[in-house]
């Protein structure tokens, strides 16, 4: 066959029917010779869905040509029931072809639940869903699949999430199938909706809170993502499912598809939950935007109508498809079927949360979770400096007149913090209207404190001139020590001879000169801590050196956070201090004032981040290690030869064990990170909690609004990593004992998975 | 659409795909250099203002992944900023996205180009051009024989993403001196 006549599915409607007839009908023809063929070509029009491509990995180990076809169903959603139209015609022209299509479609499912790829998996009910639209599936066989869908939720002992998604596979499929399985079999449908109902409502809702954009309610609910899929398909029923948005083709050739035997489904049993099973988390539906937003265009599909729930879940799929290319998701996007008859453009910008309506968000701000001020922000700022930093600032002169400490002015604040970053500090004076000087960023110079003439008398300032004039004479880490020598210990009254111990003002004075003599850029200042490196490490050795070293940086580059960050960054790289150093140092009275400031978090994120990434690549050289050995095992079996065998092993296996230990301990490393970062939040909170109660006065200040929601946001940016050490937490930290502001946070996160 | 053409729209990551230039200093084959090109975590930024910082450079590609080094690009003679820089990430991943997402935006007012680079060695921070360039247009009609432009590009993308590549190779058949910025 002439994979140049493949698959044409016109781009134009109204020629749609004609070439799926006509589609059909040359395959038809060729079934008999070239059925894989035609499958492994019909399917590759799906598989390279942004899923497949993100998962091919997995992907690449069940791939057979009738796999392709089956790992489909996501691509191009909106041409979903274009190919099970498909699929219908040549079900009708041969009834055996169906049914290996299905087949391989329910063996497909399995495997997608096996592997805890759920996104694809509804994907693939959707389209099962579809196929009874089509004939292809009878509608009494497809209740009873979603009949063991809901009955998981009777399942005891398992994670609510588990239920969950099959909850939702079912009621997320209802748009397309729920009207023909309603006219089937309706007592059948009434029996599954009231279990729905009832689940619905036993089920548990805690993690809520700390998924939610907005604390406040208005003007738009953010609901669960499951109860406003339900409100969607009760009034979907309610309107006697007449569901007005999803293309449906197969509608033209009900002539030729009712015609056609229908295959029932087997018996579907879910795969049975356990320990390896990871299901999707719940999420919270955020809206933005309801039908008064776009008086003059086309109206905006109510909240609850299930027109919203297809074209959100429409777009999402478009993004997910074509992430990769920016012009052409932008162009499938606004390409959209139906965009005329919908506010497309307002959907978008939901659905991309971007703030055209940065007005909106901003005007919204004292509301909105921390984390997604950071991404404003970002984002923000960003855009600014795309268009030349244009903005009307003094339409937001209303947050001039408020504390600095709250959402708006801050977010102002940070805001050209990062448009600094992005150009240079005059820009940034020149394109604000003086009024907003108050929020302007500090200009990013470095502070020396052994600068001017009039600082002689601080103590070292002398040691600080001397190390000046040799660094700059290329003195060698030896010459620096000796220098160092001379500076006393204020902590000690007699200098321990035995070696370095503590002394911050050693650590002071050469951090400052080196630090202020390497300020003209980040290759500068990376050079600097790379040519004495030996000086810093010795310096810098106990916890309390490295704590200091921080500290100075701080004291330095306090103007320049950008400059901190790097800096930090390059310190944890070169073994300079640790991950713990800077969580403490974050957590510290030093930083109290800062504490609230976006580059703290920024900081304290990536350090996280650099921690594990290190945990994960000793592992990964572990795990490459024992298949070098497994391998040479094998290869010693296969030569039936055992001369030098044992010998041979030994490296290998003193190898692995060396990075068992590297493994554990930096596990253990990584495990304590996390208990000072918690142990820290635990304790600011309480502080102020405690202050609040004996002072009575109100607990929720801007402070502790930002502080929860960091600490809420410790939880959601690496939940795989907290996971597993949950035991730890729970039992040392986040026991009954503590105050109940602080536990919720706890049992929320420990929610999202339950 | 046929299936041909629909599985390339699908598979299609072409902000990530080799550009055209090649290295002529670079000591190998085009296959080696190609093999480089395919893994590399380094690249190629040019277009910027000569006052472009490296703070700024690193604010905006950090954006895309954490940045293992940056290194400016000098004129040989003067030793002052040239308007290009390459900028090294830890992980290719980090390298894709900025390829995807940052090339071909602004930096400073000024839309930035990147490409892949097959690795810094010592020698290819400094400019190859030599001052006194030629015009705009010599080099779009010559760049437009040479090499396989896409007609669907527009004429300032051309300018912008070849104008660079033409000078480089303009430079390499006469390597000496500094390099002017492009624009």
């Amino acid at each position: 066959m002439n994979g140049g006549r493949a698959v044409t599915v016109c781009s134009s409607n109204s020629s749609l029917e004609s070439n799926l007839e006509g589609l059909a009908g040359v395959l038809e023809a060729d079934l008999p010779n070239y059925k894989s063929k035609i499958l492994r070509i019909l399917c590759t029009v799906y598989v390279l869905s942004c899923y497949a491509v993100a998962s091919c990995h997995t992907m690449n180990k069940l791939l057979t040509p009738c796999f392709f076809f089956c790992v489909s169903a996501r691509l191009l959603p909106e041409k979903l029931t274009v190919y099970t139209t498909l699929v219908g015609l040549l079900n009708a022209r041969n009834y055996n072809f169906g049914g290996e299509f299905v087949e391989a479609m329910i063996r497909q499912l399995k495997e997608c639940l096996k592997v805890n790829m759920y996104n694809e998996a509804v994907h693939l009910v959707r389209f099962l869903s579809d196929l009874v639209n089509c004939h292809v599936i009878a509608a009494p066989s497809m209740v009873a699949m979603f009949e063991n869908f809901v009955s998981v939720t009777q399942e005891e002992d398992v994670p609510q999430v588990r239920c969950d998604w099959y909850m939702f596979a079912f009621l997320s499929s209802l748009p397309w199938v729920g009207k023909e399985l309603y006219e089937k079999k309706d007592a059948e449908m009434d029996r599954l909706l009231s279990q729905t109902e009832s689940y619905l409502k036993r089920r548990q809702k805690i993690h809520v809170p700390m998924l939610q954009v907005w604390t406040a309610d208005k003007p738009h609910p953010q609901e669960e993502y499951l109860d406003c899929l339900w409100s969607q398909i009760q009034k979907l029923k309610k309107d006697r499912w007449q569901e007005r948005h999803i293309l449906r083709p197969y509608l033209a050739f009900d002539s030729i598809l009712c015609e056609a035997l229908q295959h029932n489904l087997p018996p579907f049993t879910p795969p049975p939950h356990t320990e390896d099973s990871v299901y999707p988390m719940p999420r919270v539906i955020f809206r933005m935007f309801d039908y008064t937003d776009d008086p003059e265009g086309p109206v905006m599909p109510g909240s609850h109508s299930v027109e919203r729930f297809v074209i959100e879940e429409n777009l999402h799929c478009i993004i997910k498809s074509h992430w990769k290319e920016r012009k052409t998701c932008a162009a499938q996007l606004l390409s959209y079927p139906g965009n005329n008859k919908i506010p497309l453009n307002y959907h978008i910008v939901e659905k991309l949360q971007l703030a055209q309506a940065t007005e909106m968000l901003y005007m919204r701000l004292d509301t909105m979770n921390t984390t997604c001020v950071d991404r404003f922000i970002n984002w923000f700022s960003h855009h600014l400096s795309n268009f030349q930093f244009r903005w009307s600032w003094e339409d937001w002169s209303d947050c001039l007149t408020q504390d600095l400490e709250k959402p708006k002015p801050k977010f102002v604040r940070e805001v050209l913090e990062k448009c600094m970053r992005l150009s240079y500090h005059q820009r940034i004076i020149d394109i604000v209207p003086a009024s907003f000087s108050v929020l302007s960023p500090a200009n990013p110079v470095c502070i020396y404190k052994y600068g001017d003439e009039s600082n002689r008398s601080l103590p070292g300032y002398t040691v600080a001139l001397c190390l000046t004039i040799a660094i700059k004479n290329k003195a060698s880490n030896d010459e620096i020590f000796s220098i160092l020598k001379d500076v006393p210990n204020p902590n000690q009254d007699d200098d321990d001879d035995e070696g370095f111990t503590f002394n911050p003002l050693k650590i002071e004075v050469f951090v400052q000169t080196l630090l202020h003599l390497a300020a003209k850029s980040f290759s500068h200042s990376f050079s600097a801590l790379a040519k004495f490196h030996e000086v810093f490490k010795t310096l810098a050795e106990s916890d309390e050196g490295k704590l200091h070293v921080l500290r100075v940086v701080y004291e330095v580059w306090k103007n320049h956070p950008q400059m901190i960050a790097v800096l930090v960054d390059k310190m944890i790289r070169t073994q300079i201090v640790d991950c713990a150093a800077v969580a403490n140092w974050i957590f510290s009275s030093e930083l109290a004032h800062d504490f609230t400031r976006f580059y703290i978090w920024e900081i304290l994120h990536s350090t996280i981040r650099k921690m594990n990434k290190h945990v994960l690549k000793i592992h990964k050289e572990l795990e490459e290690t024992k298949a070098r050995l497994a391998r040479q095992h094998k290869r010693r079996d296969s030569d039936d030869d055992d001369r030098s065998s044992d010998r041979e092993d030994g490296p290998l296996e003193e190898q692995i064990e060396r990075l068992q230990e590297k493994v554990e301990s930096a596990q253990s490393e990584q495990k304590n990170l996390f208990l000072v970062i918690f142990q820290r939040f635990i304790m600011l909170l309480t502080e102020h909690l405690v202050r609040c109660e004996t002072g009575g006065i109100d607990v929720f200040t801007p402070w502790y609004k930002s502080c929860i929601e960091r600490l809420q946001q410790i939880f959601l940016q690496h939940h795989q990593i907290i996971q597993q050490y949950m035991v730890t937490f729970e039992n040392l930290l986040f026991t009954a004992e503590l105050d109940h502001h602080i536990l919720a946070v706890f049992q929320q996160f420990c929610a999202l998975q339950a | 659409m046929c299936s041909g053409g629909t599985l390339s729209i699908l598979r299609s990551d072409s902000y990530v795909d080799l550009s055209q230039y090649r290295d002529q200093h670079f000591r190998g084959t085009r296959y080696d250099q190609e093999r480089l090109l395919r893994k590399s975590c380094t690249l190629y930024v040019g277009n910027l203002s000569f006052y472009t910082t490296e703070e700024q450079i690193h604010e905006l590609f950090g954006k895309s992944g954490d940045i293992k080094k940056i290194i400016m690009g000098l004129d040989k003679v003067k030793k002052t900023a040239c308007g290009f820089c390459f900028v090294e990430y830890y992980a290719r991943g980090d390298a894709e996205n900025a390829m995807r997402y940052i090339n071909g935006t602004r930096l400073d007012d000024r839309i930035i180009r990147t490409d892949w680079d097959a690795g810094f060695k010592e020698g290819r921070q400094y400019g190859r051009g030599r001052s006194g360039g030629q015009t705009f247009l010599f080099f779009f009609l010559f760049v437009r024989s040479e090499m396989n432009i896409d007609k669907t590009t527009t004429l300032e993308e051309v300018a912008m993403v070849k104008l660079f590549s033409a000078s480089e190779w303009r430079a390499t058949h006469r390597p000496h001196g500094g390099t002017e910025s492009l624009l």
